[in-house]
C-alpha cells in the first residue's frame, strides 16, 4: 500500500492505495465519486476523462499514485456553488447527451479543449479535439453544438480547474 | 388529442433526465455498492470450439479474498433449463441447449466455462486468471456458407446439422413473373458482423433475501419485464413473484441489452449460494466476445422489372449467421426485415427466404434496426442497380416505382398493410435541401477534369416496420410473447401526477416525452409529472424498449390512460357541479359547465375530491388513477429520404461524408429535439456500418477486432454534421399518429452512403462495393486487385475470403 494525498475537487484527500490501483478506481471506489465512468479497458473511449492539474487525462490510464500531490477535477466538482458550468449547461440546452454514460468524460474533455485553445474553436477543431472520447448515442452532432455554444460563455468567465 | 391544448407536445422541451447525467449523480449499475457485496468474474474460453477436459480451481481457491470457484458442472443444479430463445421461427427449428456456464463443450471464444467470486473486483479478476482449464480443441466452422454445406464440421454435434431453420414467405406467381420479366437484376450483398458497443458495458448486481427466497436483480438491461419472466420460468426455476428486476440508469443498448444473458443467471446463482449481494461488471474485452453481435447476413437479391424499369417482383434469399447459439431473438432478426424487401415500391410478386446457420462465433441478435437495415440495404442498392440497367438515374427509378402518397392503411407486396406515407414528398424535400442539381454539376465538373477527389451522391428512400407489435401477428410469427405495453397514471391528492410506464429507456428521454403527453392531456405542468420506469415492482406491466416501439406502443398506452383519467374526472366533476357529464366542456385540465364557464373544476381539485372520497358519485371508486394496456392493431411504418454526399480520394481510397441530409417521417412528433437526436445517432451508426465497422475472426475463431482499440467505433472527427428535416404523415395505427424514430438513421444510412460511394466510383466502371468501404477496399476497387465486391467478406481466412461477386464487380463502364 502506498500513501497518497490528492486534491480532488478542491478538497485534500489522503488514502492508502495499492500501487496498481488506477486513478479511476481510486476516485470511484475509495472516494465514492462515481460520476467518472469506465467504458473500455484500452484507453479508447474516454468515459473516464478527468482533469489533472487542469489537463484532460484518461483516468483509467493513470495510476492513482501518479496523482499524488496533484489536483484532480471530476464531473462532481465542475459546478460551482450550485451553478452548472457553462459546458454542462450547454450539453443540457443543446441535447448533447442521451444515455449520459460518456457525458462526464466528454464534458471534461470539452472544458479542457476550450480552456487550452488559443482562440475560438470552429466545428472542425472541436471534432478533432474530442476524437479521444467516444459517444454511441448522439452521432456527436449535438455534442459539437454544445461545445461551440459553451465556448462563448466560458471566455472571460472564471472557470474551475 | 384534438381537444387538448398543446403546450408541451411538439415543443422542444429540454430533458428532465439531464441534471443527474451532467453532474455525475446518475446511478449506473457499477455505481452501486451494497453492504456485504462481493464480486463475480467469469472464466472464459480462449477456444472457439473445444471440449473441456479439466477444470483445476485449486490455485484460484487459495488466492486472497476468493470465496468460491465454480465450473459449469458445479453450477448445473442451479438451472432448470438453458438460456431462452423466445423466437423459434419455424416448427422444425434446431435450438441447441445454451447453459449459462457450459458444462462440457465450448462453442465460441469467450463462452463462460466457470465463475469466481471474491471480496473485491481485483481479487475476482486475478483468481479468474488463475483457474486452469484444459481444453481439447475441436474443428471450427466460421464461414456461414461453409457451415451450411453437408459434411461441414458441426457446431453442435447433437443437432446433426448447422442449419437451424429455413423461413419462407411467398406471395404470387414469383417464378412465372421472374421468368417472363424483360429485365432481371441479380445482386449479392453482405452485411458485416457488427459489435454494438453501448458505451456502458453490461453489469448485474443481485441482492438475495435468503429467508424469503427473494432476489432483487439490477441489470443493465433494456428489458426488465421480459428478463423477469424468462429467468424465472426457463432458467432459474425461482417463482417469478420472488424476482424483482430493476434497470437502473442504463448507458445505451442498441439491442445489445435486449437479451437474457448467461451472467444474469450466474450472478443470481452466486448470490443464492453465498447469501450475499454479488456484482458482476463486464470488461470491454468481454463485451466483444460475450455480448451479442449484429448483422452478418448474405443476401441474394433479385428484382424483376419491365424494360422501362417498373418493378414487377422481388426475390430475396438470405443466409444469416446465428453464431454459436440462439440468444433471445436471434433467429427472428432476419424475419423482422422479411416484409420490407420491396421497400417503398409497388410490385406484383414477392418472395423471401432465410436460412439461419450456426458457426463457432459469438451469437448474433438485435442490433439497432435488426433485420430492417438489411432489407433496406438490399432494396435501396438493388433499385440503383435496376436504374443503371434501364438507364435511369437514382431519382428517376425511384419516382417511377414509388407507392403513391396515401393516408389510409394500404396493402403492399409482402402482405403487410402500410399505415400511411408520402415517399415522393420526403424525397422532394431531401433533394431540395441537399441541393441535388448543383451537386450533380459539381460531380460532372470533377469527372470532366479528372479530379483526384471524386464526388458521389447516394439516395436511400427507406421504410421501416416499427411499433412491435400486434400480439396476434407476433403469435402468428411464432414469437413467444405479446407486443402490448402499459401505463398507469395516478393523480395524487396534491395534484402531482405519478406515471409508471412499461417502457425501459436507456437514453431515449421517455421521462421527458411522457411528461409532455401527460401534462398536455391533464392540464398540469410538465414539472408536476413524475415518470417511473424500469423496475418490475414499480411498473409491473410492461414489454420494455426495443424496435422503436416505446412511443408508438407505450406512449400510446399512456395517451389512453390520460383519456381514462379525464373520463373518470368528468364523472366526478359532473357530480360535484350537479350537472350531467355531457354538459361539461374539457380543456387543458379544466371542466367547465357549458354556458356557465365560471362553474369549473380542475383535475387537481378533482383528484383531491377523489382522494377524500367524501362525496363521490355512486359506483365511482376513490382515487384518480387509471391503467391502460395497449395492443397495437398494426405496425407503424416510418419512412424517409436520406441523401449522402461523399468525397472519395481516388489516390488513397479514403471516403469522407461531405454532406448528409435526412428527411424523416415518423408521424406526429412529441419532442422534435429528441427526435433529431435519435436521427443523429442512428445515422452515425449507419455511416459507421458503411465505412468503418466490421468484426473479423482469424481461422481459429479468435476475434481479431477484440477491443475498441482495433474495432472502428467512429469518433467526432470521422463524422459530419447532419442536415435534418421532417414531413409528418400521421400513423393510422394509433390515436397519437406517432410512428417511431429510434432506428431510422441506422436503417437509412448504409445504402445512402454505399450508393454514394458507388456513384463516385462509376467513372472507373465500378458498380459494386462491399461494406465497410475502407480505404483499402476502395483503393483496390479503383486500382485493381479485386476483393471489393459487395458480397466480399472479411479478409480473414476463416471468415469468407473468396466469396465475391467477381462478375458484378466490374461490369464495364458507367451506363
Amino acid at each position: 500500500m502506498t500513501r497518497i494525498a490528492v486534491t480532488v475537487n478542491g478538497a485534500r484527500r489522503e488514502a492508502d492505495v495499492e500501487p496498481r490501483t488506477l486513478l479511476v478506481y481510486f476516485l470511484r471506489e475509495h472516494l465514492g465519486l462515481t460520476g467518472t465512468n469506465v467504458g473500455c479497458d484500452t484507453s479508447s473511449c474516454g468515459s473516464c476523462t478527468v482533469l489533472l492539474d487542469g489537463e484532460s487525462v484518461k483516468s483509467c490510464t493513470l495510476l492513482a499514485v501518479q496523482s499524488d500531490g496533484r489536483e484532480v477535477t471530476t464531473i462532481e466538482g465542475l459546478a460551482t456553488n450550485g451553478e452548472l458550468h457553462p459546458m454542462q449547461q450547454a450539453f443540457h440546452e443543446e441535447h448533447g447527451l442521451q444515455c449520459g454514460y460518456c457525458t462526464p468524460g466528454m464534458i471534461l474533455a470539452a472544458v479542457s479543449l476550450v480552456e487550452h485553445a488559443d482562440g475560438p474553436l470552429d466545428e472542425d477543431a472541436v471534432r478533432h479535439g474530442l476524437e479521444g472520447n467516444l459517444c454511441r448515442c448522439t452521432g456527436y452532432h449535438n455534442i459539437v453544438k454544445s461545445v461551440l455554444a459553451a465556448q462563448d460563455s466560458m471566455r472571460g468567465a472564471a472557470t474551475p480547474a | 388529442m384534438a381537444q387538448v391544448k398543446e403546450r408541451y407536445v411538439g415543443g422542444g422541451v429540454l430533458r428532465k433526465e439531464d441534471p443527474e447525467l451532467i453532474t455525475g449523480q446518475a446511478r449506473y449499475i457499477d455505481d452501486m455498492t451494497l453492504p456485504g457485496m462481493v464480486w463475480m468474474a467469469v472464466v472464459r474460453s480462449p477456444f472457439a470450439h473445444a471440449r473441456i477436459t479439466g477444470f483445476d480451481a485449486d490455485a484460484a481457491k487459495g488466492m486472497p479474498g476468493v470465496l468460491a470457484v465454480w465450473s459449469g458442472e458445479d453450477l448445473a443444479s442451479e438451472w432448470i433449463g438453458g438460456l431462452p430463445c423466445a423466437w423459434p421461427v419455424t416448427e422444425d427449428i434446431k435450438i441447441p441447449t445454451h447453459w449459462p456456464v457450459t458444462k462440457d463443450v465450448v462453442h465460441h471464444a469467450g463462452e463462460a466455462v466457470g465463475v469466481v467470486v471474491a471480496e473485491t473486483r481485483e481479487q475476482a479478476l486475478d483468481a479468474a486468471e488463475a483457474v486452469n482449464v484444459d481444453y481439447e480443441p475441436l474443428p471450427v466452422v466460421l464461414d456461414m456458407e461453409e457451415a451450411a454445406k453437408d459434411g461441414a464440421p458441426l457446431v453442435h454435434d447433437e443437432l446433426g446439422t448447422n442449419r437451424s431453420y429455413t423461413w419462407t414467405l411467398s406471395n404470387g406467381e414469383v417464378d412465372r413473373v421472374f421468368s417472363e420479366a424483360p429485365v432481371v437484376v441479380k445482386e449479392r450483398y453482405y452485411h458485416p458482423r457488427l459489435i454494438p458497443n453501448a458505451i456502458e458495458p453490461r453489469g448485474v448486481l443481485v441482492q438475495p433475501v435468503a429467508s424469503q427466497g427473494e432476489y432483487t436483480i439490477w441489470s443493465a438491461t433494456q428489458i426488465p419485464h421480459v428478463l423477469r419472466v424468462t429467468l424465472a420460468a426457463f432458467v432459474l426455476g425461482i417463482p417469478e413473484s420472488k424476482l424483482r428486476i430493476i434497470a437502473p440508469e442504463v448507458g445505451g443498448g442498441f439491442g445489445s441489452k435486449l437479451n437474457v444473458y448467461a451472467e444474469e443467471a450466474a450472478t443470481v446463482a452466486a448470490a443464492k449460494r453465498l447469501g450475499r449481494p454479488v456484482k458482476w461488471i463486464e470488461e470491454r474485452s468481454e463485451a466483444y466476445m460475450a455480448t451479442i453481435h449484429g448483422r452478418d447476413v448474405i443476401q441474394d437479391m433479385e428484382l424483376a422489372a419491365t424494360e422501362e424499369g417498373k418493378l414487377l417482383g422481388v426475390r430475396a434469399t438470405l443466409l444469416a449467421d446465428m453464431g454459436a447459439y440462439l440468444q433471445l431473438v436471434t433467429p427472428g432478426i432476419p424475419i423482422l426485415g422479411a416484409f420490407l424487401y420491396m421497400g417503398v415500391y409497388d410490385a406484383e410478386v414477392y418472395h423471401f427466404e432465410c436460412t439461419g446457420v450456426f458457426t463457432n462465433k459469438t451469437p448474433t441478435d438485435a442490433y439497432r434496426g435488426a433485420g430492417r437495415p438489411e432489407a433496406t440495404y438490399a432494396i435501396e442498392r438493388a433499385i440503383d442497380a435496376l436504374g443503371r440497367k434501364v438507364g435511369k438515374d437514382a431519382v428517376e427509378i425511384r419516382r417511377l416505382n414509388f407507392i403513391p402518397a396515401f393516408s389510409e392503411a394500404r396493402p403492399v407486396a409482402s402482405g403487410l398493410s402500410f399505415d400511411s406515407g408520402d415517399y415522393e414528398g420526403t424525397l422532394a424535400r431531401a433533394l431540395e435541401l441537399v441541393g441535388y442539381e448543383d451537386l450533380r454539376k459539381d460531380q460532372a465538373e470533377r469527372r470532366e477534369r479528372g479530379d483526384a477527389v471524386q464526388l458521389g451522391i447516394g439516395l436511400s428512400t427507406y421504410i421501416e416496420m416499427c411499433g412491435l407489435a400486434p400480439s396476434q401477428v407476433l403469435g402468428s410469427l411464432r414469437y413467444a410473447a405479446g407486443g402490448w405495453d402499459a401505463a398507469t397514471i395516478r393523480v395524487l391528492p396534491t395534484g402531482k401526477v405519478m406515471v409508471s410506464t412499461g417502457t425501459s429507456p436507456h437514453g431515449q428521454g421517455h421521462v421527458t416525452s411522457w411528461s409532455q403527453i401527460v401534462a398536455d392531456a391533464l392540464g398540469v405542468s410538465f414539472e408536476d409529472v413524475e415518470v417511473q420506469h424500469g423496475d418490475t415492482a414499480v411498473s409491473p406491466l410492461g414489454m420494455d424498449t426495443y424496435g422503436s416501439r416505446s412511443l408508438s406502443v407505450g406512449g400510446v398506452a399512456l395517451h389512453h390512460a390520460t383519456q381514462k383519467i379525464v373520463e373518470k374526472a368528468r364523472t366526478i366533476a359532473a357530480h360535484t357541479l350537479e350537472v350531467a357529464p355531457e354538459d361539461l366542456d374539457y380543456e387543458a385540465g379544466t371542466f367547465t359547465v357549458k354556458g356557465a364557464p365560471d362553474k369549473a373544476k380542475t383535475i387537481p381539485e378533482i383528484a383531491f375530491a377523489a382522494w377524500t372520497a367524501h362525496a363521490l358519485p355512486p359506483d365511482v371508486e376513490p382515487m384518480l388513477e387509471a391503467t391502460h394496456v395497449f395492443d397495437p392493431p398494426n405496425f407503424t411504418f416510418p419512412s424517409g429520404a436520406h441523401v449522402a454526399v461523399v468525397e472519395v480520394d481516388t489516390e488513397t481510397g479514403d471516403v469522407r461524408v461531405a454532406k448528409y441530409v435526412a428527411v424523416d417521417d415518423c408521424g406526429t412528433v412529441i419532442n422534435p429535439m429528441i427526435v433529431e437526436g435519435q436521427v443523429h445517432g442512428g445515422v452515425a451508426q449507419g455511416i459507421a456500418e458503411a465505412l468503418y465497422e466490421e468484426a473479423s475472426y482469424d481461422e481459429n475463431g479468435t476475434l481479431l477486432t477484440s477491443s475498441m482499440a482495433n474495432y472502428a467505433v467512429p469518433s467526432a472527427a470521422e463524422l459530419p454534421s447532419f442536415l435534418l428535416d421532417r414531413t409528418e404523415t400521421p400513423s393510422t395505427t394509433n390515436e397519437l399518429g406517432v410512428k417511431g424514430i429510434g432506428e431510422a438513421g441506422t436503417i437509412a444510412a448504409p445504402p445512402a452512403v454505399m450508393n454514394a460511394v458507388v456513384d463516385a466510383l462509376s467513372p472507373f466502371g465500378i458498380t459494386d462495393l462491399g461494406m465497410p468501404a475502407t480505404p483499402e477496399r476502395v483503393w483496390r476497387a479503383i486500382h485493381g486487385g479485386g476483393g471489393a465486391g459487395a458480397a466480399e467478406r472479411a479478409e480473414a481466412p476463416g471468415a469468407g475470403s473468396g466469396v465475391g461477386s467477381a462478375e458484378a464487380e466490374r461490369e464495364g463502364g458507367d451506363r
